[in-house]
């Protein structure tokens, strides 16, 4: 396996967007504002009450419930798995040395993450908290008054 | 006489450990986000689809790699600010080593607090 090495001296391109430099800015800005998303989503669902006996279907339905989660949770959910994505992106360019299985990988992450953002923010906003014929003791109390 | 190589910014030091950490942190944060978010989607599917899986969560087992998992999640929130304030503060190369013992000491005082709240919580005490 031989690698090749830019001359270290030379300048780079400057043809088309650096795009090394927006994931690197992109790292740190998604990363700051993940810590108060984070913070406040792991304080709200496990150090709230009963804390993780509280999470059922009825507690994730009161949350969405309301639009403040529904933009907290949509946000936390694109900038970590974005976040995420571009970082084991960095990984497997360091580790796998073989060109195809690692632009293979790479590919594969990115297929990975648009998939879950799809899916993710689909059930954020078109989430029913009340559905047709289920048993209601198992819905939030808003859906039987 | 001859001697050790002299460590380098990073090698053997602060500088290195707090990378490598940073990294496993990272990819174990991850993987856990991938499970969370398909999990979560089963609100989709049914009431008692997702409170059949979510009830694993509140196992003694997953309790403990719950804890396991904001631990993870403390070091590398806490670190990456200690990175950004490296690349963006202009005394940040130069504290970074004091920085990152403070990143443990605020591990230890957030996680002290939760760990005490949630496991608690998991095994029913109080
Ligand atoms: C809680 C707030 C977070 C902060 C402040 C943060 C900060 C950072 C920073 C500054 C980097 C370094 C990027 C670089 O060196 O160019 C990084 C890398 C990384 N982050 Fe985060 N991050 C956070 C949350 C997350 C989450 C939720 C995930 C997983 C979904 C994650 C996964 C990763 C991975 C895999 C890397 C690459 C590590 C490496 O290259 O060694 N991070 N993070």
């Amino acid at each position: 396996m031989s690698v090749v090495i830019e001359t270290p001296r030379s300048p780079r391109s400057r043809k088309g967007a650096n795009w090394e430099k927006y994931g690197w800015m992109y790292m740190r800005i998604s990363g700051a504002i993940l810590v108060a998303l984070i913070f406040g989503h792991l304080f709200a669902n496990l150090m709230v009450g009963e804390g993780i006996h509280a999470i059922d279907f009825a507690f994730v339905g009161g949350k969405w419930a309301n639009p403040f989660w529904q933009v907290w949770d949509g946000l936390m959910l694109w900038l970590a798995l974005i976040h995420g994505t571009n970082g084991m992106r960095t990984i497997v360019n360091d580790y796998v040395e073989r060109q195809n299985v690692r632009k293979a990988l790479v590919w594969a992450l990115w297929v990975i993450c648009g998939a879950l953002i799809v899916l993710g923010t689909l059930v954020i906003f078109t989430f029913d908290p009340c559905p047709a014929g289920s048993d209601p003791s198992l819905l939030p109390s808003f859906c039987t008054k | 006489m001859p001697t050790k190589p002299a460590g380098t910014l990073y090698r053997g030091k602060v500088g290195m450990w707090s990378w490598v950490l940073h990294r496993i942190t990272g990819v174990a944060i991850f993987f856990f986000l991938l499970v969370h978010v398909l999990d979560t989607a089963l609100v989709r599917l049914s009431p008692e689809a997702y409170n059949a899986v979510i009830s694993t969560y509140k196992t003694p087992l997953i309790g403990l790699a719950e804890t396991g998992l904001v631990v993870a999640i403390l070091y590398h929130a806490l670190n990456g600010v200690r990175i950004i304030l490296v690349d963006f503060w202009r005394k940040g190369a130069k504290y970074q080593n004091k920085m990152w013992w403070a990143v443990l000491v605020i591990c230890v005082a957030l996680f002290v607090p939760f760990a005490i709240r949630h496991l608690s919580n998991v095994f029913h005490i109080g």
